[in-house]
């Protein structure tokens, strides 16, 4: 075990791991954000998506000694009680069936909309063509990211 | 006033204090579902013991408060299709209440009645009724209250929104909060059993209900999108240690001898937990328990004989296969006379192979043996199955387990989270800790429980008028020893430390859900086994509509083959078979039939012709066609059509447009409806194009979303129509039942797009899934 120090969502914290142990586990487990979760644990699914210098990282395959910058997760978009207009599209869209995927949808999404605003409805189907929801909700999920394309200055 | 969800961010966090159960799973269960809740309402406020809630009390079901407020207790859980919210609106409406005074608690056994969980499409349906009729009598007992206390008679008195008024004289009010807030209603209900629970009200005629039909926004969703819900996946108490299992290596092995010396000394490590074949390691720290558990040395003994054929050759096997049991054949008229009289005879094979879960998050559970009792954390859709299942297999009393319901992964049907709560209830009994189990995602993919294998062998005769005169339906479903919900032979752990059930589960095969006229029909349907049937990881257990989607495959696309060969459009086809008759069932199913092919085929812009669709000489690399599928569950009636791109350089199929009439009976929350509807359907596209269980002849091979590859938002369709049919020939009566939704949009949907592949190019596929590979095989075989 050694001490590792961490910036997530503004704030700074020391934790006492392995330096292997994945990003994942140290987040749900010892910083208490339960918004990234383990679907596969192999990076092909998205649930554990974090970002980390405007990426959308599966923090299940990144080992927490690697992490140099800041992370965000779900629990960080929200600002002064005002949720990220992907948040309240993700409601007026009614967007989630059972809902466990869709850390990584909206973590995805906002990478992507972050670095490209207007994306095609190609660009969308690609960029999120990773991220997998066993529920099937993608249709939902695209428009609400239309939504908040189209809705962006 | 029910607390806004920022007043319940800011007061009930996730707080971990003090040891034990009773003084943490306030907080840990205050989910979205509770949110507001006063704690002992919230599930799992006391150390137990935790007897039944019992179903013929109205205090069991609605608790109204002194602020006007009401709390509904309920013995369903919501595996993400808004049925949570359903009830609220349902309950609401009888009660007299506006709907965002409410709140609804589902399927934690100690404190929400025992109306089994989820399953079947039914809660609607079924569990519904008595939701509606014990939130009447509430409104019933509070206006006799009224009465009393105003000194006037019932009917002249109103009610609107929880506030009770004298008709004749308005300033007179009284709210229900007044009358029983914080009070019991102590009012006995009867009924022979739950679904049939009631009170001397009567539920209100559909017109009258204005809550119902309308679409409030899903009250879970807020907290599954900033990151606030606890899941069952989150649930965590002081002390709590982590475990993972050690599978055997390949199916049948027997356990020679653990090795554990291989793990001592690795950091966080406290035990290895084994009875028979079954294996799992605990430490403090989950990253710890994985690393462990892929250390630990066992040695195994491989089974003698092959516990299964490889899927390459399992339809071989199943055809050949001397069936476990076989149904009573149904027989129609003289289906071998009009066979033989038949002009054109059509005989077709499809196959199905067994398609997993594969749930999201792989399978898990915690449990904490404080107290003496079990208290087991689970998204297990039938919790309260989990409790009896659990105390059987502990040997404990009933009433000293208890199983809290929290949300979870998709689940449809019987998944691993069954498994996975025994385990975790085991492990925490053995050592004293709380526990949590979680499945890594190839032991999920390969493990998990599987929709059985369809092999489906049809003929039909046309006479020269093209009519379908005749129609033979034989299925052979791998169905042996399904599993069922939460009886202890049914989980792994149990299996696997020997324990079996003396007759082993019959299975089933489902044959076609139809209302078509065909005057002889021969229908049959057999169960065949594979040969290992205990610890295997090709079990069956329910699926989403468990046998419906391999059925309704073969028969649907048969009927597009027969359509085809009379040069009959598809659409055309199938409606002069439900016209050739005016026999009808009680819920008018043969009249909706007819409604949701017409609604399907007005919505998409059906253009009536036989299919494939000519092709120009100019055809490009993307050819492209529609296909029509129809079916019903129980009374719910659906016709689907998808429209497809093929690839004929990469075989690559696309469902660029999908157009679903729906018909349910009375409709909720539309909104809700239309979601569960468009995820169905894109689900079984998932199933027609991607999901194949792949195993060798001693272990699963598809482990993984690269192995076992799902849908994508690159395969999502461009435009999804849903229709809403109401097809009841009285449309307007006052007592139009609400029947189930949900599953009966995965039924017709894989064969739809095999229609569409076949108008599209002429290529039949029988056999799924659609790959590419496949795909580009069968074109390349057609010259296409």
């Amino acid at each position: 075990m050694s001490n590792i120090a961490l910036k997530v969502n503004g704030r700074s914290h020391t934790v006492d791991v392995e330096p292997s142990t994945p990003l994942l586990y140290v987040l749900r487990n010892d910083l208490g954000l339960q918004g990234p979760r383990f679907g596969c644990g192999l990076g092909q699914c998205g649930a554990c998506a974090v970002i980390i210098n405007g990426i959308a990282t599966r923090s299940c395959i990144t080992p927490v000694s690697s992490v140099r910058a800041e992370v965000t997760t779900l629990e960080g978009l929200a600002t002064g009680g005002t949720l990220h207009p992907l948040q309240q599209a993700w409601i007026d869209e009614q967007v989630p069936a059972c809902g466990f995927c869709q850390n990584g949808q909206i973590m995805t999404a906002k990478a992507l909309l972050d670095k490209n605003p207007h994306p095609t409805d190609a660009q969308i189907r690609e960029g999120l063509a990773r991220t997998l929801c066993r529920c099937m909700t993608y249709y939902r999920v695209q428009a609400a990211i239309r939504r908040v394309a189209k809705g962006a200055a | 006033m029910i607390p806004s969800r920022r007043d319940f961010l800011q007061t009930s966090g996730w707080l971990l204090v003090g040891v034990g159960a009773a003084a943490v799973t306030g907080p840990l269960t205050a989910n979205a579902q509770t949110a507001g809740l006063p704690r002992q309402s919230a599930p799992g406020a006391t150390a137990g013991p935790y007897p039944d809630p019992d179903f013929k009390q109205l205090d069991s079901w609605i608790v109204i408060r002194p602020d006007n407020t009401a709390t509904f207790s309920v013995g369903k859980t919501d595996c993400g299709q808004g049925t949570g919210t359903a009830f609220r609106q349902m309950m609401a409406d009888e009660l007299d209440i506006a709907y965002d005074k409410t709140t609804c608690v589902m399927g934690s056994t100690d404190v929400t009645v025992d109306q089994g969980g989820s399953g079947g499409s039914d809660a609607i349906q079924v569990d519904g009724w008595p939701m509606r009729r014990v939130a009447a009598e509430a409104r019933r007992v509070l206006l006799e209250m009224a009465s009393v206390t105003f000194g006037v008679p019932v009917d002249q008195l109103s009610v609107r929104e929880a506030v009770i008024t004298v008709t004749a004289d308005p300033s007179k009010h009284v709210t229900y909060g007044e009358l029983i807030g914080g009070k019991r209603f102590s009012v006995t209900l009867t009924g022979a059993n739950i679904d049939a629970t009631t009170g001397a009200a009567k539920v209100k005629p559909v017109q009258d209900l204005k809550i119902v039909g309308q679409s409030p926004q899903r009250y879970d969703i807020p907290a599954k999108v900033d990151g606030s819900l606890k899941w069952a996946v989150d649930a965590k108490l002081p002390g709590m240690v982590h475990a993972r299992n050690v599978k055997p290596p390949v199916a049948g092995a027997t356990l020679v001898s653990i090795d554990e010396s291989s793990v001592r000394r690795l950091p966080g490590f406290i035990k290895v937990v084994s009875k028979g074949n079954y294996v799992a390691v605990v430490c403090e720290r989950e990253e710890q328990a994985i690393a462990a558990a892929k250390q630990l040395k066992v040695s195994w003994q491989k089974p003698t004989t092959p516990p299964f054929p490889a899927s390459e050759d399992l339809f071989t096997y199943m055809r050949s296969a001397t069936p476990t049991s076989s149904q009573r054949p149904n027989i129609v008229g003289d289906p071998d006379a009009a066979l033989a009289a038949a002009v054109t005879v059509v005989e077709a094979d499809y196959d199905v192979p067994f398609q997993g879960h594969t749930a999201f998050a792989p399978a898990h559970a915690m449990a904490d043996p404080s107290n003496g009792q079990m208290t087991i954390y689970s998204n297990d859709m039938k919790s309260y199955g989990m409790r009896n299942g659990v105390a059987t297999f502990l040997n404990m009393p009933r009433d000293r387990v208890r199983v809290v319901w929290m949300e979870g992964p998709q689940g449809y049907g019987r998944t691993a989270a069954d498994d996975a709560g025994f385990e975790a209830a085991y492990i925490a009994k053995e050592i004293g800790r709380p526990v949590r189990v979680q499945w890594m995602r190839n032991e999920e993919t390969a493990w998990d429980t599987k929709g059985p294998a369809f092999a489906v062998k049809m003929r039909g005769g046309l006479d020269a008028q093209g009519n379908l005169v005749a129609l033979e339906y034989d299925a052979r479903a791998a169905d042996y020893n399904h599993v069922g919900y939460n009886e202890p032979e049914t989980v792994l752990i149990a299996q696997l430390m020997g324990v079996r059930k003396a007759t082993p589960a019959a299975g089933s095969a489902a044959t076609p859900s139809h209302m078509y006229s065909i005057p002889n029909q021969r229908i049959t349907a057999h169960v065949v086994g594979l040969p290992m049937i205990w610890e295997t990881p090709v079990r069956t257990g329910n699926l989403r509509d468990p046998n419906g989607p391999q059925s309704t495959f073969a028969a649907e696309s048969f009927i597009d083959e027969v359509a085809a060969a009379a040069k009959a459009d598809p659409a055309a086809f199938r409606m002069k078979l439900l016209t050739a008759s005016t026999a009808d069932d009680s819920g008018f199913k043969r009249a909706r039939s007819i409604a949701v092919i017409k609604a399907a085929v007005d919505a998409y812009g059906w253009d009536a012709r036989p299919s494939p669709k000519p092709r120009g000489a100019g055809a490009g690399e993307i050819l492209t066609g529609r296909g029509l599928a129809y079916s019903f569950r129980g009374q719910t009636v659906v016709a689907e059509i998808a429209e497809v791109e093929v690839n004929r350089r990469t075989g690559r199929v696309w469902v660029k447009r999908l157009v679903c009439a729906h018909d349910c009976g009375l409709v909720i929350n539309p909104e809700a409806l239309r979601r569960t509807i468009e995820g169905g359907m894109l689900h079984s596209i998932s199933r027609a194009l991607h999901e194949e269980v792949q195993f060798d002849t001693e272990k699963v091979t598809s482990v993984d979303w690269t192995s076992h590859p799902s849908l994508t938002h690159a395969d999502t369709p461009e435009k999804i129509d849903v229709v809403l049919v109401n097809g009841d020939p009285n449309p307007k009566r006052p007592d139009l039942p609400h029947y189930g939704a949900g599953e009966t949009t995965c039924k017709p949907m894989i064969a739809a797009v095999a229609n569409a592949i076949y108008d599209a190019t002429g290529v039949r596929l029988r056999r799924v899934p659609f790959r590419a590979a496949r795909v580009l095989a069968a074109l390349k075989e057609a010259g296409v």
